[in-house]
């Protein structure tokens, strides 16, 4: 018998899938996420795995989850709290229960609750029924049991119908939000298209999923998001750490040079280096070096030859990089460094988000060696910037470091896809005059020309020895060597010239200033507006350029009464506008590998206002 | 640095003298130091490896040996401690029509840059490492170094070191260099001719240049350098000849299986007729091996010469091969197409 359903319509919701790392949480979070894009819902993600592959089974340790936060109107974070969990087994319901929405939905697989999973976990009663779960709303589904029953003729053994689990927990979220299937049938054809078996299982594994959601009575209303009502234009769901490659494959192509990757894998980093080692066909030069060390150096030897010369790592990477960063400096070459922060120090959390190389990045060298700092605030946004870090670094023959970070790199958001023809050429000059040639000549923006070898006449040597200026020669010269280091200071300064103005967003005549940088851009974004929606004033300003910092910093400070810093550190751009601008600044800090939650910038927004 | 003085540097004629390759710096080397004879073998040999001036790029590390491209008017970077092999790296597969060479010491090639000098042969990437060894620390004025003898007496091992040292030849050819040899600061006509040879060769070229440090290691190898040991102490290799050597050259390399043997071929027992045959070219390593070994063998001569040069693809050719070859398949890159793929949606 065919029960009828109502349709709710909802217009935000956030979703958080979680499981063993074996269970396949990451990809069902990204399918669901790619049909939701599909569907034109705003989104925002979230993904929290571990750092072990695979981690024991049934253990708290081991449990990965995937967020998602999407709505009819613009959002801009993961979401707070979620208000629907799909919990696999004990230990995701146990990690996951204390980020819950008050009532939020818990679907669980009872099939997963037995006594040892409970007891891996660290349950010592069922908390299905020891009354812990009051409040929320429980639906036990007999997950495992339904999948291994749809797959009873497959013709796969016990183990391998049980790892399609993940695919009947998808279907049934597809119904219960009103999203096709459609999508991700297409997706597992061609994923498993080597393996018929397989592929058959997922597909009858996701269909038993939906059938379940819309015949069994456990559920007794559906829901529906309407589509955001977005700008005009194609979209597509894309990632920081995929949007920072195809950024820089586009100023590969907008620059006319050939873009050489240097890179060992680390984690959050590593996606990128997959990412560009796709691109071939645009000529993509990617190296997997057999350190941190070699590909920087063997980018800058690139970037001697012409190339647009990228690295990629996260902090413990850069550290080891920091020496071979000062001869790029010293040899004024344009090579791009990119950090995908993740907690630290040391090895620290790999799998987790952190601010806390911004001081690494502007100071952390021998020597006075400014570099060009930058960061995007969103994952779009890592294009943008991509192309902003080619213009800057080769502009000025100066590195250029670029300040990513765990959470935007795999985080997710709509992407408006930009026309490549509306996108300006990055303009860059070899020198070819053997006339007059000097190495260490200085034009208007104080740059060196870039004087690749095979051009005739022109043969230089560079090194990380002090350069006298204009000639390059060695120099030990005390006045000389004055003269550089502040030379190479200005350079870097003068940037502030060529880059954007701080933008105050948010009420003018606030007192008090919301300032941020990097990754934290949604939270803020989104607890500001809430703040302003209860009638208060509050301004906001997001800095993208760290070093330098755009020309007007200091006089947007200074018109406010309250400035708050939030920031994924123990507020260290606070230290720095401090330092600089003789400022006091609130620096509101969280050093948990985890994002902030707008609520909480929220209240500490509300309670210094309080104050005021 | 530029040299004021150079001379016009054509597309159609180039004769170039030792002079062209010689920048207008001053060489501040010490006095009677070995490096002078390698910058000035390389100098007198370069004009004749028909390689354009602005095509070769010399790298270094730090070190003595690494002030070197100061001194050649070519392209060059001096750079970090250990760092040229993989500097030179990034230099070849970013121009593979540059000539890439680095100069090195055993500190800054075989200690600080072990890994990249490694990785590098591994790769067979199409580079020339000079290795400048005179198994000491000289700028840092006199330390032990990975090929300093076990006992030695330095600064820092005031009771002799007790490590054992590398062989660079054998780690060269372990780590899968395709050119292998060994010269002399002292004798400059077999040192140009080995760097020549390396010239021409296509991958990862290694010579270990024994060098002089007159201040902080003065006659290390003086026993393989001086004319009146030398003769009993080194053995000359040559492609297709016996391995004869000595005074009177009256003695001999033997295989007896795979233990190497030294005879004498005066007395009758043994004869020019049973010496082992030197091949360059062998395919199979054990013979390089044997002989990059003999240093460790009391009574055995120091092989000076090729040890091993073998045809293998070079990573810079895989490198852009593949790339042609997926161009080829998917096509030139279209950033319209690149920027529109993925889960797209239109919103009206």
């Amino acid at each position: 018998m065919k029960v009828e359903k109502e349709i709710l319509e909802l217009s935000d919701v956030t979703v958080r899938f979680a499981g063993d790392s074996g269970d396949g949480m990451q990809l069902t979070g990204m399918q669901f996420t790619n049909t939701t894009a599909l569907v034109g819902n705003d989104l925002s993600t979230l993904p929290d795995y571990p750092a072990e592959i695979r981690a024991p089974i049934g253990t708290t340790y081991g449990v990965s989850g995937y967020q998602l936060h999407f709505s009819s109107s613009d959002i801009q974070t993961p979401g707070d709290s979620p208000d629907v969990l799909v919990a696999m087994n004990p230990a995701a319901l146990k990690v996951n229960i204390k980020d819950l929405k008050h009532n939020a939905y818990i679907i669980i697989n009872i099939n997963a609750f037995d006594a040892r999973n409970l007891k891996l976990a660290g349950y010592e009663t069922n908390p299905l029924e020891d009354g812990s779960l009051e409040g929320y709303n429980i639906i036990q589904v007999p997950l495992s049991k339904q999948t291994s029953m749809a797959l009873e003729d497959s013709g796969l053994s016990a183990k391998e119908i049980a790892r399609c689990k993940n695919f009947f927990a998808l279907g049934m979220m597809y119904w219960l939000y009103s999203r096709p299937y459609e999508p991700t049938m297409k997706w597992i054809k061609d994923k498993f298209k080597d393996a018929p078996l397989i592929a058959s299982a997922n597909e009858k594994a996701l269909m038993a999923g939906y059938y379940f959601g819309e015949n069994t009575e456990l559920f007794t209303t559906r829901y529906q998001v309407e589509a955001a009502k977005l700008p005009k234009g194609v979209y597509r769901n894309i990632s920081g750490n995929e949007a920072l490659a195809i950024g820089f494959v586009t100023a590969s192509v907008k620059s006319g040079l050939p873009l050489f990757l240097g890179s060992y894998p680390i984690t959050p980093a590593s996606d990128i280096l997959h990412e560009l080692s796709k691109h071939k066909n645009f000529g993509v030069r990617t190296f997997q070096a057999e350190d941190e060390i070699a590909a920087i150096t063997a980018s800058i030897g690139a970037a001697f030859t012409g190339a647009l010369a990228i690295t990629t790592t996260s902090g413990p990477g850069v550290a080891l990089k920091t020496e071979a960063i000062g001869l790029a400096v010293m040899t004024e070459l344009p090579i791009i460094i990119i950090d995908v922060q993740r907690g630290g120090p040391s090895t620290g959390l790999p799998t987790k988000t952190e601010q806390s190389d911004l001081q690494q990045a502007i100071n952390g060298r021998n020597g006075e060696a400014p570099v060009v700092v930058i960061a995007p605030s969103t994952p779009a946004e890592c294009f943008n910037m991509a192309l902003e870090a080619a213009r800057l670094a080769t502009k000025y023959m100066v590195p250029v470091l670029y300040l990513s970070d765990g959470y935007i790199a795999n985080g997710s958001e709509p992407w408006l896809i930009p026309n490549p023809d509306d996108i300006p050429e990055i303009k860059v000059k070899f020198r070819n005059e053997k006339e007059g040639f000097a190495p260490y000549l200085r034009d208007e923006n104080l740059s060196r020309p870039w004087a690749i070898p095979g051009t005739a006449g022109l043969e230089h040597r560079l090194g990380g020895l002090e350069k006298a200026n204009i000639t390059g020669n060695v120099s030990y010269d005390p006045e000389n060597h004055e003269f550089m280091v502040r030379l190479r200071a200005q350079k870097v300064k003068n940037i502030e010239k060529d880059i954007p103005e701080l933008e105050v967003t948010g009420d003018n005549d606030a007192n008090l200033l919301v300032i941020g940088w990097g990754g934290t851009f949604g939270s803020i974004t989104e607890a500001v507006a809430r703040v302003r929606n209860s009638g208060k004033k509050v301004a906001q300003a997001h800095l993208r350029y760290l070093n330098p910092f755009p020309r007007n910093t200091g006089e947007v400070l200074k018109r406010y009464k309250h400035i708050i810093c939030p920031e994924l550190n123990m507020g260290q751009l606070a230290r720095f506008l401090k330092a600089e601008y003789l400022v006091d600044i609130d620096s509101f800090t969280k050093i948990q590998g985890l994002p902030f939650k707008s609520s909480e910038i929220e209240t500490k927004i509300e309670n210094a206002l309080k104050g005021l | 640095m530029i040299n004021e003085n150079r001379k016009e540097n054509t597309e159609a004629e180039i004769k170039y003298t030792a002079k062209d390759f010689a920048s207008s710096q001053d060489v501040r080397w010490c006095p009677g130091c070995g490096d002078y004879a390698i910058l000035a073998a390389m100098q007198r040999i370069a004009p004749e490896l028909g390689i354009k001036r602005e095509k070769m790029v010399w790298v270094s590390g730090i070190g003595c040996s690494s002030r070197f491209p100061y001194y050649m008017e070519t392209f060059g970077m001096h750079s970090i401690h250990g760092r040229a092999p993989a500097i030179a790296t990034g230099v070849k597969i970013n121009n593979p029509d540059l000539s890439v060479w680095v100069a090195s010491g055993d500190g800054d090639l075989l200690s600080i840059g072990g890994n990249h000098f490694i990785h590098a042969c591994r790769r067979n990437i199409d580079i020339k490492i000079l290795l400048f060894n005179n198994k000491i620390y000289g700028l840092t004025k006199g330390q032990y170094s990975p090929t300093s003898e076990r006992g030695k007496k330095t600064k820092s091992t005031p009771y002799g070191s007790v490590d054992f040292p590398f062989n660079p030849l054998t780690l060269g050819i372990g780590a899968g260099a395709t050119f292998v040899a060994r010269s002399l600061d002292r004798d400059p006509k077999h040192l140009q001719s080995i760097i020549k040879r390396a010239a021409i060769h296509k991958g990862t070229s290694l010579i270990e240049i024994y060098q002089n440090c007159n201040i902080f290691n003065d006659g290390a190898f003086e026993l393989y350098t001086e004319k009146e040991t030398k003769a009993d102490n080194i053995i000359i290799l040559e492609h297709g000849k016996p391995m004869v050597f000595g005074k009177n050259m009256d003695k001999g390399i033997v295989l007896e299986g795979l233990t190497p043997k030294v005879v004498r071929i005066d007395e009758g027992k043994y004869s020019i007729n049973d010496l082992w045959v030197h091949d360059e070219f062998d395919k199979s390593p054990a013979g390089a091996n044997l002989l990059a070994e003999f240093q460790e063998i009391e009574g055995f001569p120091h092989p000076i010469g090729v040890i091993r040069e073998i045809n293998k693809t070079t990573y810079n050719e895989e490198f852009h091969s593949q790339i042609n070859k997926v161009k080829m398949q998917k096509g030139e890159g279209d950033l319209k197409k690149l920027l529109n793929s993925g889960n797209m949606w239109t919103v009206n």
